[in-house]
């Protein structure tokens, strides 16, 4: 089996989910510049309801193609994910627009330590196993493998984020977000109603994030009431990675973040000469963040803010 | 003597600084009394809080660096000296003798993360740092091989208590025909640290360093244009507030007697700037009073089962499950009512005034 090839794949299909997640990030972040660290949260929900929807309708019509079941799960968990990320901008957020920069990032804690608890309540402590639903397709491709689930997540990312690039450069909301993002105040005076639009982001980053919960979840087989933070954490570093509020620095960074990782398990061992093993990955993905950010500060594609006079 | 009258500072009234001394200094028998022995070691454990808060407060509260790996400092105190005092290397160092050398440390690493981020600003300093901490906690979780350095997710065990003239704080002590507990005498120990750590904190504040700090936060640019080296004064925020985490940590190693690279995750780092943005950012009294709170709140709210027995009759929801549910809560409310923290410092109440109106 070709080890690169592989490794390639696997960070590829790693990358793109990190680079969904990312999105919701960085669209929060480049309109409200506020991490929204609930995010990660949202993705878990978004994986939870989507198994207990998947795991409901196998067992009512259990003779169902496993595509269509999967859709059904996306289906339920996509207006959950998006209530969730409205009540929370609504909730956590917005009364605290004027505040002092870090007050909306502890109530962005506090909402994601709620989330994580309900999610326990609901669902228990244990890893929930995926259902066998999924195709179980492994294809050979030059000596490497790769399988159903992989490529339909490759596919399906790859669609959405042209679906919201074209989104967001040529329709009207996508004008009105891309003028919120430049000057909120500016933006109103324009017409821009930017209540509305802040909603809209926050919808379409927790659908984003729905989808994101599903993909992951399904790859791994298993979902964790638990499995957000670091999900949400990575997908985090990626969108600052590419340069935060940013779309296309949200992708790259994604995809960047996922085939560093994996190419950290798979040759860190080779290039320290075995000294350290395949569990430094993250010190690894780390290290490039850090060393990337080091020489370019702003991320990969972020432009450099004008400083305040 | 100064000539300049000193404003918005009355005289220090020593009724009432005795007042407060004695009941610092009776608290630990109060609350043995009241609550018992379990609680005076959770007061203990609030008093290291208050030293991390005060140390990322210094970071955060008042050079504005956002600093979410400030754990990885902690961390490197509690592992020194775990390493120093403690059968794993057969090492047996004083406490007094490992104290500076974890601090130092701490601070070494502090301009160390401080160094390569110098030109960055806000969320990007916070991944970076978050990076930091993250890759110290991975790296205590398997440096256990090839040589064994810190015995990996296992931890380090069997870690000597402190001893002061040969008094060693984890047994009974007898002064004046009184016993003291373990955890009564480690919690004068911690109190007079903490007290220590204030009394840093609070010269500092006013100093030019103090004041150095806070311009480069409400504005870096201006701060340079005014002559502040604003280079070495950020090394400066790092390495101190490092400095105070590596002391708690070392306290935290010697007050537990097991360390785990469990303690150390990104969690605690979070919450310790919960404390400082939660009490009141950059003002002492608030970090302090937030930190107390953030400790004992969880604790406290274990007791939820029997407020649900005498609710409904019976538990319905397990109170282990559900105090972090409530403890969420309880930052959201806090935020939302008091944004800018519950004690906050007359500059930032006024600052916000200003922006709300």
């Amino acid at each position: 089996m070709d080890i690169f090839l592989q490794q390639l794949i696997n960070g590829l299909v790693l990358g793109s989910v990190y680079a969904l997640v990312a999105l919701g990030y960085t669209m929060v972040y480049g309109i409200l510049e506020l991490i929204n660290f609930a995010h990660g949260e949202i993705t878990m929900m978004g994986a939870m309801v989507a198994l207990a929807a998947i795991g409901a309708l196998a067992l009512a019509a259990p003779g169902l193609p496993g595509v269509l079941v999967l859709g059904a799960g996306l289906v339920v968990a996509i207006p959950v994910c998006v209530a969730l990320g409205l009540l929370i901008e609504r909730v956590a957020y917005r009364p605290l627009r004027h505040a002092p920069r870090l007050a909306p990032l502890i109530t962005a804690i506090g909402v994601s330590i709620i989330l994580q608890n309900v999610a326990m309540l609901i669902w228990g402590k244990q890893y929930i196993p995926f259902p066998a639903v999924l195709p179980q397709g492994r294809h050979a491709l030059f000596g490497a493998n790769i399988t159903d689930v992989q490529i339909a997540i490759l596919l399906l990312t790859m669609g959405i984020m042209l679906l919201l690039i074209l989104m967001v450069q040529k329709t009207r909301l996508g004008r009105a977000m891309r003028a919120t993002a430049q000057s909120r105040q500016v933006a109103s005076l324009m017409g821009v109603d930017v209540n509305r639009v802040i909603a809209a982001t926050f919808v379409i980053g927790s659908a984003l994030a729905a989808v994101a919960g599903v993909m992951v979840s399904a790859y791994y087989g298993l979902a964790h009431y638990y499995m957000g933070f670091l999900l949400g954490l990575k997908a985090f570093s990626a969108a600052v990675l590419g340069g935060i509020g940013n779309l296309g620095g949200a992708m790259l960074g994604g995809l960047l973040l996922g085939l560093i990782e994996s190419f950290g398990a798979g040759y860190i061992g080779d290039l320290t000469g075995g000294f350290l093993g395949s569990h430094y990955q993250d010190v690894f993905a780390f290290f490039v963040l850090i060393a990337v950010l080091v020489f370019r500060p702003c991320g990969l594609l972020g432009t450099r803010v004008v400083e305040r006079a | 003597m100064s000539s300049v009258p000193k404003l918005n500072k009355t005289q220090p009234r020593w009724f009432v600084f005795g007042l407060l001394a004695l009941g610092l200094a009776l608290l630990p028998f109060l609350v043995d009394a009241g609550l018992g022995r379990s609680w005076v070691r959770l007061l203990d454990l609030a008093l290291l809080y208050v030293i991390l808060a005060l140390g990322l407060n210094i970071v955060v509260g008042y050079a504005g660096l956002l600093d979410l790996g400030y754990v990885a400092f902690y961390a490197l105190g509690a592992y020194v000296y775990a390493w120093l005092a403690s059968p794993h290397f057969g090492l047996h160092l004083p406490f007094w003798a490992i104290l500076p050398l974890g601090a130092a440390l701490a601070a070494l690493f502090g301009v160390l993360l401080g160094a390569p981020t110098l030109r960055l600003r806000g969320d990007y300093l916070a991944i970076v740092t978050l990076g930091f901490g993250e890759i110290i906690r991975i790296f205590m979780n398997n440096l256990n091989a090839p040589v064994n350095i810190t015995n990996g997710p296992q931890g380090i065990n069997l870690i000597d208590p402190v001893r002061l003239g040969g008094v060693s704080l984890s047994q009974p002590q007898t002064f004046f025909g009184y016993t003291f507990s373990g955890a009564h005498l480690t919690y004068y120990l911690f109190l007079l640290l903490v007290l220590a750590v204030i009394f840093i904190s609070m010269r500092l504040e006013n100093s030019r360093i103090g004041r150095a700090w806070v311009a480069i936060r409400e504005d870096e640019i201006a701060a340079a244009a005014t002559g502040i080296n604003t280079r070495n004064l950020k090394l400066l925020a790092f390495a101190m507030g490092a400095v105070f985490g590596g002391l708690a940590g070392s306290l935290f190693a010697s007050f537990q007697g097991f360390i785990s690279p469990e303690s150390f995750n990104l969690m605690e780092s979070i919450m310790i700037l919960c404390m400082i943005v939660l009490g009141g950012m950059g003002h002492i009294p608030g970090v302090i009073f937030g930190a107390l709170l953030l400790t004992l709140l969880p604790e406290a709210l274990r007791y939820t089962g029997d407020w649900q027995r005498s609710l409904f009759g019976q538990v319905v929801i397990d109170p282990a499950d559900l105090r972090m549910l409530l403890f969420g809560v309880a930052l959201v409310a806090v935020m939302l009512y008091r944004p800018a923290g519950l004690i906050p410092s007359a500059r930032r109440r006024r600052e916000f005034a200003e922006a709300k109106g």
